[in-house]
């Protein structure tokens, strides 16, 4: 078989392998909703209506027809990606996907870059020198770090950031807010395309604290991975094979050994990412961050079917789609996986 | 590494040591394991004595309304005093005696919790692993479902679904009323989400294990398939069982934190994860109501990690996790 077979036949299989995966979850999140008592219309509106009004209402919202029926319109629609409109407020899932995901989306990516400034450098060092006060330092920390909750260590961050004046909640002042022209959503990006260099400024302050409490809580598992990763690549055949060479310690650590010890962090990189969306949630509730994840808490909390469902299963099927994605860097840089 | 040091270095006058003693006396080298131990067995006898604790201090009742406490001008809580070590709450609650009763639920939950996501998750792995074909699928599958969806998010969904839910005889709970709100709710939906990576090792294994000369040995003796995996497969898993539920624990413990920080945790009975959602509102003025059930649950996910590394590297001497 040749190679690009290989990586083709691979990537087919993992992708229609991914297929009942998403079919299971959007299944199981529609009999999760059906199964409670209670339908969203009388939930949202059931103090304000009389009885009568209330059950026009759901007859034409169909809550009154059979499951099965509900499950069979409800699929097509997953399928056709029309997520419908929020009981409660109005909202089409799909604007509440683009808003607050948005928002969910820049506070993880920032986490994650805050994740790799912080566990690569000081995982690669440790590895290095092991023993060593990087080491040492570096092992205590992550061990300390993996036992804080993250909303226990953002009301620690959010105490110390009030003292000195620094923004703890939301994601940027009301003002800068109200200003701001929502282009992508993504606030950092929006502020940059108005040229607005007070608002990113905000903007980034505001993202500053979030990102950093949610980044440092994973970095203890980072540090660990690339440590352990880099001893084993410094003990392997072809490093010793590089310094038998007479290459100087400075390039076999630097271009031989770093470089495949980083392999492994993509896989956890990806293994990570439904990790980092419920840290998420937490780090939202603890900073205010309109995101997703609170969204989703606030609308369970009223029970309303089509978000939650529409949330969820956008929000799965993310996770499904890195998850490929990982594997599918995984099979381009490294051609041993594609075939076990 | 010293024990297997001395192995190599004795006599011949060494006693045989079974795998259960050298693992013991592996552990017990391990003097961060072995105060995080006594941390734990004093943390259990509180929880356990949580009353008389409480009494001997001389605090009041978890529950005990002192609004007496309270700042006699804005009715807002109280630091540290002579008559509440830890201040008051908002509502005049004392919360050192708090934090003590905390310990019994987050105990509760993480012994309970990882005892059912265990069991659930090695019959799980054995059934996929030795019967592989269509069981095996059904499972993975469900197993790559569960790990696809964010698990606090399902267990926020499921909680909610589970508090709500009505029984045929009018109560209230899940399964027909096998899974009461409250206690019973979080034990479950902790379970529930935390069974999948239990099952995917069980699985691991057997399907290396089940290739095995002793396995083919004790199948060509004409073995049931219920004596092979209860006589012959389970027993060499109890090492990593063993193992991966002493890591599990702590996370359970962060996670019933958190669900109750989210508001769907225990709420009847005083927990640390309540505590700190509660002092969300005034926590900038009232730093110890969040600080000390904080400090509480950060020391106890601490210790269990540390037992759990030991007890991984007590298994496994030669894979240290260096």
């Amino acid at each position: 078989m040749s190679r690009g077979g290989g990586l083709r036949t691979y990537v087919l299989t993992r992708v229609l392998l991914a297929i009942p995966t998403v079919f299971i979850l959007v299944t199981m999140v529609f009999l999760l909703m059906r199964v409670a008592p209670g339908d969203p219309i009388t939930a949202a509106l059931g103090a304000k209506l009389p009885a009568k009004e209330l059950e026009k209402r759901k007859k034409e919202a169909g809550y009154d027809r059979p499951i099965a029926d509900q499950y069979v319109e409800y699929l097509g629609q997953v399928v056709t990606l029309d997520l419908g409109e929020s009981v409660t407020d109005n909202r089409s899932v799909k604007s509440i996907i683009v808003e607050n995901g948005s928002a969910t989306l820049e506070l993880t990516l920032a986490a994650f870059s805050i994740t790799l400034l912080v566990g690569i450098p000081i995982g690669l060092l440790a590895g290095r020198f092991r023993d060593g006060p990087i080491d040492v330092g570096g092992r205590l920390f992550a061990i300390v770090i993996y036992a804080f909750p993250v909303f226990f260590l953002g009301f620690l961050a959010q105490l110390l950031a009030s003292k000195v004046g620094w923004p703890t909640s939301g994601r940027a002042s009301p003002i800068v807010d109200f200003d701001l022209d929502k282009i992508s959503y993504f606030y950092v990006l929006d502020s940059l395309i108005a040229g607005d260099w007070n608002a990113f400024w905000d903007v980034l302050q505001h993202l500053f604290l979030p990102a950093l409490v949610l980044g440092l809580t994973i970095s203890g598992v980072m540090i660990r991975l690339v440590r352990v990763n880099l001893m084993q690549t410094l003990r392997g055949d072809y490093v010793e094979a590089a310094r038998a060479r007479g290459i100087s310690e400075r390039r076999v650590v630097i271009n031989h050994a770093f470089r495949n010890a980083l392999v492994p962090v993509i896989t956890v990189a990806g293994l990570q990412f439904a990790i980092l969306l419920s840290g998420a949630v937490l780090t939202e509730e603890t900073f205010n961050w309109p995101g997703i994840g609170s969204e989703l808490i606030r609308y369970l909390d009223e029970r309303d079917y089509i978000a939650v469902q529409g949330i969820v299963v956008v929000f799965a099927i993310a996770v499904v789609f890195v998850s490929l994605l990982i594997d599918l860097v995984n099979a381009f840089i490294d051609p041993r996986v594609r075939y076990r | 590494m010293g024990a297997s040091a001395e192995l190599v270095d004795s006599d011949f006058e060494l006693p045989p040591r079974s795998p259960g003693q050298l693992f013991r006396a592996r552990f017990r080298e391990d003097k961060i394991a072995m105060a995080s131990l006594v941390f734990i067995g004093l943390l259990v006898l509180m929880a356990i004595f949580a009353p008389l604790v409480v009494s001997i201090v001389g605090g009041p009742d978890p529950d005990a309304r002192d609004t007496g406490a309270l700042d006699p001008l804005f009715a807002t809580p109280t630091g540290p005093s002579a008559d509440h070590l830890f201040g008051v709450d908002q509502l005049g609650r004392d919360v050192f005696s708090r934090v003590v009763y905390g310990a019994r639920v987050s105990l509760t939950v993480a012994f309970a919790a990882t005892f059912f996501a265990t069991v659930f998750g090695v019959i799980a792995g054995l059934l996929a692993g030795y019967f592989r074909g269509w069981v095996d699928s059904l499972i993975s599958r469900s197993v790559d479902v569960l790990l696809a969806i964010p698990y606090l998010l399902l267990a926020t969904g499921l909680a909610s679904a589970c508090t709500l839910a009505q029984t045929k005889g009018g109560g209230s709970g899940c399964l027909g009323g096998l899974v009461k709100p409250g206690l019973g709710v979080v034990i479950f939906v902790i379970s529930f989400t935390s069974w999948t990576y239990m099952a995917r090792i069980v699985r691991g294994q057997i399907l290396s294990m089940r290739e095995k000369e002793f396995i083919e040995a004790s199948r060509s003796m004409g073995s049931t398939d219920a004596r092979i995996v209860f006589s012959e497969l389970l027993p060499n898993l109890t090492a990593p069982i063993i193992v991966y539920s002493s890591i599990l624990i702590p996370q359970v413990i962060l996670y019933e934190a958190a669900l109750s920080f989210l508001g769907v945790g225990v709420t009847d009975k005083p927990s640390w994860g309540q505590m700190i959602s509660d002092a969300t509102p005034n926590f900038s003025t009232a730093w110890w109501y969040m600080l000390f059930p904080g400090i509480a649950l950060v020391l106890t996910v601490l210790a269990f990690n540390f037992v759990g590394d030991a007890m991984q590297d007590a298994l496994n001497p030669r894979k240290r996790r260096s």
